[in-house]
Formats: C-alpha cells, structure tokens, sequence
C-alpha cells in the first residue's frame, strides 16, 4: 500500500480539527467506539452537532482549551492508498510546528474562512509550504455554508490567493482551489448539491489523485552511511556491507561511486535486502550494499555517483527556522545534524530575517528568537556534503542541537 | 537477482529508525511483550542488520498474568533468533513492596509494570528502549515522537517535546535519561496484519478464534481465570474468541470470532467497526487514562 503524507495549516477557528474529523467520518475511518466517545463529548458540551475535533485533539490541556498545542498524526485509508494527515496547529507561535509537519509531507491543506477570506496567517502558511518545497498545495475555502455558498466570494478568495502565489519563486508547486463545508460535509467525500457552479473535485478525490512518490524523490542519488554490517560469525567471515537508505535518484549494482570525504572510487558490487539481492534500488529502500573494493568507509560518510558530487564546503548558508526558547546569536556553537553526519557548527553571520507574509527582509539582526526565520551563515570544523534544499530536498536540510540541553533548535535549508 | 527492490515505505521507513537506534545509543533494549507488534518489530530488526544478529537484547515485563500461549511463544521465538532474553517480574516489585496490588473489581497489574520496568531500565543502564506503541491506537499515543526523551524519572512531558523534521532523529541525550523509540509510529493494524501476512510470522495462538471461558461485563468478554476478579453472579460461558491485543489477562477482553487464519483476520480488521483499544480496559478508566500513565513512565 502507498502512503501520502499530508500537513494541514489554518488559523484558529478555521474548522481545521473538523475537516479532518468529516474526512475520518465519510470515509467510515471513525469506528463505533471514537463515534461513540465523540457523541458523548459533544452532547455533555451542550453542542447540537458532532464536534470532531474531538477525534484529533489527544492531551488534557488541549481538550480543556479547545485547542491544538502539538502535531498529532491520524490515519486512515482508502482501497487505493493510505494516508497520514500531520494536524498542526495554527497559532503563531507555532511557526515550529508547522514546519515540522510540513517537513514529512508531499501534499498540504490550507484552510481559508470562507467569511475572513485570505488573511496574515494564510500567507505565512502558504510562505511555510513554499520554504519547505511541499509540491501539492490543496487551497479549501471553508465554512461556504456561512456565506450562502456564494460564488463570488469563493472566486475573490481564489483571485487573492493567485496574488499571493506569484510572489512564490516555486513554480512547480501545484496550487488546487476547493470550496468547501466541513461541518456539513460539501466537497469533502461528497459532492456538494449547494455548489452547482463548482464542478471540480472534492477533497478526497484530488488527494486520491495525488502522486506518493515520497518527499525524497527529486534529485541526484545520495547514499548516506547509517551503519556498518560486519555479523563476524563464521558463516560470513569476510563479510562488510554499508547499511543506508537512498535518496534521489536509484542506486544499481555496476555503478561507479565516490565515497565522501575521502574521495576514494569503487563499484557497487551487491544490493542486499534482508536475506534476498537486487540489482537496483530506488529512492526511500533501507538496503545494504557492497563495494568493489576494500576501502575505508565509516558512519556519516557518503556515497554518490561519479560526477555527481554534492557541496562539500567548511562554510555553508542556509535559511533557518529557530525552534528555541534560547536565542541564536553570533558566535554561538551548535552540533549540525545532516542526515546521520554530525558536524560543529559556528554562526558567523545572521545576513537578514526574512518575514513570512512576503513582505521581504529585515537586516541587522542580532539574534533570533522562537519561531524566526532567517539566513545565516555558519563556519564548520568538517566539510558537509549537502545540496541546495531547492534542488535537493532529501540532503539540503540539516538540524541544529543544542550542546547544553540537547533540544532540537532549529532547523535550516541550504540556500 | 536481476530484479529492483519494490519498496515499501513503512517496513523502509522502521529499519531506518532501527539502524539510527544501534548508531546513536550504547544500550539499546526492544521491549518484548509476545504481541503482534513486537513480533512485527523483531522482524524487521532482523531485516535492519541481517545477516549480522539482532545486535541488542530482547527484555519483557511479565506480570506474571500474562497467557500461558503468549509465555510459551516468547520463549520459542528469543530461541530461534539466537538472542538474548531479560525477563523482570512485577511480582518481584510486589514482594518488594515497592507496588501495591490493586484489589477489586477493575483490579489489574497492567499499571504495576511501570515500576518494574524503570527499575530494569536502571539495573541495566538501558539508554533507549525500543517498544511497539502506534500513533494510529490512542490519541495521547498520537502525539508521540519517534524518538521520545524521559528524564530521569521515565516521565514523559508532552508539552515540550522536540521536534522531528524529515528523517533525522535526535537521540542527544544527558547521562540518566533515555530514549523510547517507535519504530512502527505510522503503521495502521491493518498495516501490522498485512505485513504478519506478507512475511509469514508466527504469532501467539490467542489470535485466532478459539474455545475459551468468558464472562461478560460492560459489554466486554474478559476471560475466566484466577487472575480476573469476578463476582458471584457472573455468568462463564464456553465462547468462540480471539484477542485483537494481546497485554495481561486483565486488562484484555476478548472479541467474539471465528478468524482461524492470518487471512481471515485480517479480512476480520478490515471491516470491523470498532478499534483495537476499544477493546482495552485499561484505556477506559478515563478520557485521559493513557496520558496519564505516559506521563508517569509507561509505555
């Protein structure tokens, strides 16, 4: 079964929690018991329909709030595919989590109020997607019940949002308009009767068009090194295999590699997959290979096609989201997790802050806080082997630790 | 051996994370309960390093009410794959009197294993505990990271995890703390169940439709053993059943069934109507009784 991958975006209040709980419920994902709990809910809450958000929102504290603090993930399937909607809230100071759920995801929702129409908050969703390459945008202009499902409304939401997405630099983005009620179920599963003017798809049936190649699929082929296999028994003696996943392009028994960093050549002699061989594998298999030759080749290294090399540069800039309470400041040192590679990171320069609504960026910065996005430029102790994030999704991104504390800080894009 | 790898994605996406797990930590340990998911994470652990050994222990928690078949099992399995078992006993926390036994009616082991288990966790210096937990089963189990951090006292503070981008996982942590580690976090039932069926894995009879004496309260078939508290005026009756999940005796009901294959039961998953929790008394005892237990170290 393929998977496809989702990140939802929407201000607070947008029916976000509700569009997915109507998803859950027209596709019979909901089974007796959470209906149950649902109807329950809903009822000892003195509301006259089925809240489903109530379905999504898992801690204590966002049940009490009525609110979405943190990224949950829900599943549910079709005969064709199966799905993983990552619900993140809209708040923000929730910058963080977007990106996160956008991070894993090939197609993502945007909610627009169908009475509010594009505001602030949509174009820093819209401006997330877009930093993050998310290639499928599905545009659902909620809550047409409100607005007598008025199609003049609908057309001015959608001219608005054009205006938005030519300021975008990613011109392969698919960007999909659909109106829609998610309280009452119009264009969800369902076509909606109150729409006749509308005859596009509903929301299920373009997501179950959408392509699952996964979000590491463009690009030249990257072989990070995970692990070495050396089971030293005596059946297999000799035996050393580079245990990885592939990203970009296949990787097939013949090729002629390079390993980074020391620039050694060899052949890929065998393709494992548990007990069984290939001669190919493409992007997103967890295999192991053989080399060629006996060479030196440890955890973090990188294997890649001759002439196909990637960056491999002491000083990178890259566009970063900070995701800590603690502040980035010049000077500061970070351990710069890149794919499996760790390397020693030092911010040399914090070039401009870019603000998310498009408006443009904002120089002389000092520091950035939560939820900032800017450039920056770092010194390294070890060259990386990356790639521009836009050209290369899969090894242009990196995260930054925090050496006291540990946390997950920040998180940038090669630029 | 002229054939490209078909990929598919969750079974990719788990021996990734396993292979992270062996690279970042120094003690990692898969907590091994005989249900299907730990089953579903032995193999692909398999997979991860073959043919190299499942390059860390297996350890289970027993409350010692566990299914006889389930005990059985386990130990044919650890036999097989040539690794190491740890086995703790909640009953050994009881008689050092750092757990009460819980009496009555609802009354169940299945909270005692936290303490138990973050003893073990101490007694072997264990820095990442590998377990079976879906995102797909609870919604507190929704919020889940895929490396979950626990300080020193196993807590889990949802409020303040750190964020997981792409596939890069961090397992950075300080000296005392350790990491639970999901591996299966995005896998559906239906999807454990198609792979049980894909790879032809043994599984505990107790899935499949067999005779067994039950009683019936809050419309749930618990079973009939010395373990269960049962009043008087409950009835036992011979029932065909089998177990969806499979944790001790006492917090597990059973489902009416006559699923006697892989096929059919999953055939069985694929059209029921009601989820796999749904049949966990523990997870009744409230809204938030599964955020409540994480926070306090469970799993």
């Amino acid at each position: 079964m393929k998977v496809l991958k989702i990140a939802t975006a929407g201000s607070v209040d947008d029916g976000k929690s509700t569009l997915i709980g109507r998803l859950l419920y027209d596709t019979n994902s909901l089974t007796e018991d959470k209906l149950e709990a649902i109807e329950r809910s809903s009822k000892s809450k003195g509301y006259d329909y089925l809240d489903f958000s109530l379905a999504t929102d898992g801690l204590v504290a966002e049940r009490e709030q009525g609110i979405t603090i943190d990224v949950a993930h829900i599943y549910f399937s079709t005969s064709t595919k199966s799905y993983i909607i990552a619900d993140t809230p809209g708040h923000v100071e929730y910058t963080r989590n977007m990106v996160t759920g956008a991070s894993t995801s090939q197609a993502s929702i945007i909610l627009v109020d169908a009475r509010h129409g594009v505001i602030e908050q949509t174009y820093r969703h819209f401006f997330i997607n877009n930093l993050l390459r998310v290639k499928d945008i599905i545009v659902t202009v909620n809550k047409m019940d409100l607005v007598d499902f008025s199609q003049e409304k609908y057309e001015a939401i959608k001219a608005d949002f054009m205006k938005l997405a030519a300021k975008s630099d990613y011109n392969e983005q698919n960007i999909t308009f659909i109106p829609v009620s998610a309280l009452k179920g119009d264009n969800i599963v369902e076509k909606s009767d109150n729409m006749p003017w509308y005859d596009g798809q509903t929301v299920l049936e373009h997501l179950e068009l959408l392509d699952t190649g996964d979000i590491y699929t463009k690009g030249k082929l990257r072989f990070p090194i995970q692990n070495i296999i050396r089971p030293k028994t005596e059946e297999y003696h000799d035996f050393r295999a580079y245990a990885g996943k592939v990203y970009g392009e296949d990787i097939s028994v013949g090729d002629s590699v390079v390993v980074l960093p020391s620039m050694k050549k060899s052949t890929v002699k065998k393709i494992h997959f548990y007990d069984k061989q290939f001669s190919s594998a493409p992007h997103g298999s967890s295999i192991s290979i053989e080399l060629e030759h006996d060479i030196n080749v440890s955890r973090g290294d990188m294997i890649v096609k001759e002439n196909e090399l990637p960056l491999v540069e002491k000083e990178i800039t890259a566009t970063v989201t900070w995701m800590d309470n603690k502040s980035l400041s010049t000077g500061s040192v970070y351990v710069m997790q890149h794919g499996v590679n760790k390397i020693l990171a030092k911010v040399s320069s914090i070039n401009h802050k870019v603000e998310t609504d498009f408006s443009g960026v904002e120089k002389n910065i000092l520091s950035l806080e939560m939820n900032d996005i800017a450039s920056v430029t770092f010194k390294l102790n070890k060259p990386i082997f990356g790639d521009k994030f836009k050209e290369n999704r899969a090894n242009g991104a990196f995260i930054l630790l925090d050496k006291n504390n540990n946390n997950t800080s920040g998180v940038g894009f090669i630029e | 051996m002229t054939d490209k790898l078909n990929v598919n994605d969750l079974e990719n996406e788990a021996i990734h994370i396993f292979r992270e797990v062996v690279a970042q930590f120094e003690r990692p340990v898969l907590l091994f309960s005989g249900g299907k998911d730990s089953i579903t994470l032995v193999r692909l652990a398999e997979k991860a390093f073959y043919p190299a050994k499942i390059p860390f222990p297996l350890m289970h928690i027993d409350t010692g009410h566990n299914f006889p078949e389930t005990i059985e099992f386990r130990d044919r399995l650890v036999e097989e794959l040539g690794v190491e078992l740890i086995v703790r006993n909640v009953q050994d926390s009881i008689d050092q009197g750092k757990v009460v036994e819980e009496s009555g009616r609802y009354s169940s082991r299945n909270t005692l294993q936290t303490t138990t288990l973050l003893d073990a966790i101490e007694e072997f210096k264990f820095d990442a505990c590998i377990g079976g937990a879906r995102r797909d089963e609870e919604k507190a189990r929704a919020k889940e990271r895929i490396f979950s951090v626990r300080d020193d006292f196993g807590q889990w503070d949802e409020k303040n995890q750190r964020p997981e981008l792409f596939d890069m996982l961090n397992g950075q942590i300080d000296l005392g703390q350790n990491v639970r580690v999901f591996p299966i976090s995005n896998w559906t039932e239906l999807d454990v169940w198609s792979y049980i069926e894909q790879e032809d894995l043994e599984i505990p009879s107790i899935y499949f439709a067999h005779q067994r004496d039950t009683f019936v309260r809050d419309g749930m078939i618990w079973t009939s053993s010395e373990h269960v508290y049962k009043d008087e005026e409950e009835v036992v009756d011979n029932r065909m059943v089998r177990f969806r999940t499979v944790g001790d005796m006492s917090c597990t009901a059973a489902v009416m069934s006559n699923a006697a294959t892989i096929s059919e039961v999953v055939a069985e998953i694929r059209d029921s109507k009601i989820s796999e929790r749904g049949a966990r008394i523990d997870d009744k005892r409230s809204e938030a009784a599964m955020e409540k237990r994480k926070q306090q170290g469970y799993f």
